[in-house]
């Protein structure tokens, strides 16, 4: 193994570069993020989770739908440490984790963590949702280390 | 269950272009070099043009990553008289291997007596595919992806590497060594781009693009185009070269794995694994074989970890022994012994998609028939079976075992 590299703080990607579009299944997640309010897709007969939202349960296939409020809170299932603003170009530390989401089983969400160095993101970190402003009016999930 | 169709396919012609560096082919267009790639493949199997009735794609019949091909264009183009099989498997490079196998069906039904699988490749600055997955507005499923930054298939891999690393030990280590003996079987080839002995020194100090992977564990972006020509046994038969038979071909995967590092929803064991346990569980099934029985692997290596992934995948070794196993020299190519000497398995032999040309996954392919012809130029001695893969992606993935004839 070579010497681990010190990045320094991670950083959330600039809000005003990040569009996202919607469609009839995965628009009231986005309502309720627009709230700050963090959900996940809930099968309405068999109770599984699923992300992203999707017409069917895959387990029952019922179409019934649950947006249950969670505690926004999660762990860090795994990441990547990047150095470029994937926009600009431009020098910028940011730390995309996938995150396992706590009250949701099954269910991921993925965003960039803050709150440490991106050096020291480890695997199984406890993380706590915060909202990023992006076009259109939209808020974004992200993660700060808890 | 023996595979109703084992062997009663070859592989009897291939052709392929220059390889170039990112846009470097430029002024030709990607139909001048899928057309010499195709004329060279006909006249490696000693038939004519007018003879191919089949094209069997894959990728979406896509040509790189912006342009489709057309076989009414390639049929205006070349002058082939008639088609009477055209299709193509879904997803991208996954499709690589398992075009041979759409070939087998197109084949077998009758449909047609010669099929040519082609792929070609331009990376021009506006079709550049690190650009391209970022500059894509996002749809409302990658609206749950593309905001984290993860914009090219490097980022997207590095996450599931990171927990093969977590769960396994795996080190950065592997991903070394595995680009180091791509390299070793490149420097011997006039085509391949990158040629140059590569030291661990120098590994080390290529930047760290989405750490853990550095851009040497990166793929090569090059132009260029691959085809290849099958038919039936029996006019194999009556063709210039020795047959490469069809001897297994799957395509698919399970679910569990599905749209994969577009996603991210896999549980363990499947997030750190290639996806491809489902197809290789059907080659061997179809052929009674495993993998200590492969001569040559031929390992769909866009990203090194993924190499190693697909090793445990294909029981090359235990899962999460893939890094104990790279460590311990076995994927190395031999020259002295035409073989591995530590008992393994020699992976990309060409050099791949790390050293030689990265043409979304047909220099596999070719290699693996050269391999069972016997006129690779880094030789497996005796080489009998070639295991070709393709993938690792969003499913279908790919898998074949060609057969010396």
């Amino acid at each position: 193994m070579t010497a681990a590299i010190s990045y320094g703080p991670a950083r959330v990607l600039p809000g005003d570069g990040i569009r996202i579009s919607t469609n009839p299944d995965t628009e009231p997640f986005w309502q309720a993020a627009k709230e700050r309010r963090l959900t996940a897709c809930q099968c309405g007969d068999c109770g599984r989770f699923r992300m992203p939202p999707s017409p069917y349960c895959p387990h029952c296939l019922s179409k019934a739908k649950e947006w249950p409020v969670l505690p926004g809170t999660g762990s860090v299932f795994s990441f990547a440490i990047c150095s470029k603003n994937p926009v600009t170009g431009a020098d910028y530390v940011y730390v995309p984790v996938v995150v396992d989401i706590d009250g949701a089983p099954g269910a991921r969400l993925i965003g960039n963590l803050t709150g440490c160095d991106a050096e020291d993101v480890r695997i199984g970190m406890k993380v706590e949702v915060e909202w990023t402003a992006i076009q259109d009016g939209w808020l974004l999930p992200n993660f700060c280390a808890a | 269950m023996v595979w109703a169709s084992q062997d009663k396919c070859a592989i009897v012609g291939v052709g392929a272009t220059d390889y170039y560096v990112r846009g470097k082919s430029w002024p030709r267009t990607i139909n001048d070099m899928a057309g010499e790639a195709i004329l060279k493949a006909c006249d490696d199997a000693g038939i004519s043009i007018k003879d191919v009735d089949g094209i069997a794609y894959y990728s979406g019949a896509g040509a790189g990553y912006y342009d489709k091909f057309d076989s009414a264009l390639l049929m205006e183009t070349l002058g082939m008289r008639q088609i009477s099989f055209s299709a193509s498997l879904t997803s991208g490079g996954g499709g690589s291997a398992g075009a041979i196998g759409l070939a087998t069906a197109g084949l077998l039904n009758e449909d047609c007596k010669y099929a040519v699988t082609v792929m070609a490749l331009q990376q021009l600055p506006q079709s550049r595919l690190g650009v391209i997955f970022g500059a894509r507005p996002p749809d409302a499923e990658s609206s749950f992806l593309q905001p984290s930054g993860l914009m090219g298939p490097g980022h997207l891999i590095s996450v599931l590497a990171r927990r093969h690393m977590h769960l396994y030990g795996t080190t950065t280590d592997a991903f070394a060594e595995i680009v180091m003996a791509s390299r070793a079987n490149a420097g011997n080839r006039p085509k391949a781009i990158r040629k140059a002995p590569l030291t661990k020194e120098e590994y080390e100090a290529s930047p760290m693009l989405a750490d853990p992977l550095r851009r040497l564990d990166f793929c090569l972006e090059t132009d260029g185009a691959v085809a290849v020509i099958t038919t039936t046994a029996d006019r194999a038969k009556d063709c210039r070269q020795r047959p490469a038979f069809v001897h297994a071909c799957a395509h698919g995967g399970q679910r569990e794995w599905g749209r994969a590092f577009g996603w991210m929803g896999m549980e363990d064991p499947h997030f750190a694994s290639s996806g491809h346990k489902f197809t290789a569980d059907r080659i061997w099934a179809q052929s009674g074989l495993a993998a200590k029985d492969m001569d040559v692997a031929l390992l769909y290596d866009h990203f090194s970890p993924m190499v190693l992934m697909q090793l445990e995948d294909y029981g090359f070794c235990e899962k999460g022994e893939g890094g104990d196993y790279v460590l311990s020299g076995k994927i190395r190519y031999d020259a002295a012994t035409g073989g591995n000497a530590g008992g393994g398995v020699p992976v990309n032999t060409h050099g791949g998609q790390l050293s030689e040309a990265y043409i979304i996954g047909m220099t596999h392919v070719l290699e693996g028939v050269e391999q069972v012809r016997g006129n690779a130029i880094n030789q497996v001695r005796d080489a009998e079976f070639a295991l070709v893969s393709g993938g690792p992606a969003a499913l279908p993935v790919s898998s074949l075992i060609l057969r010396r004839g």
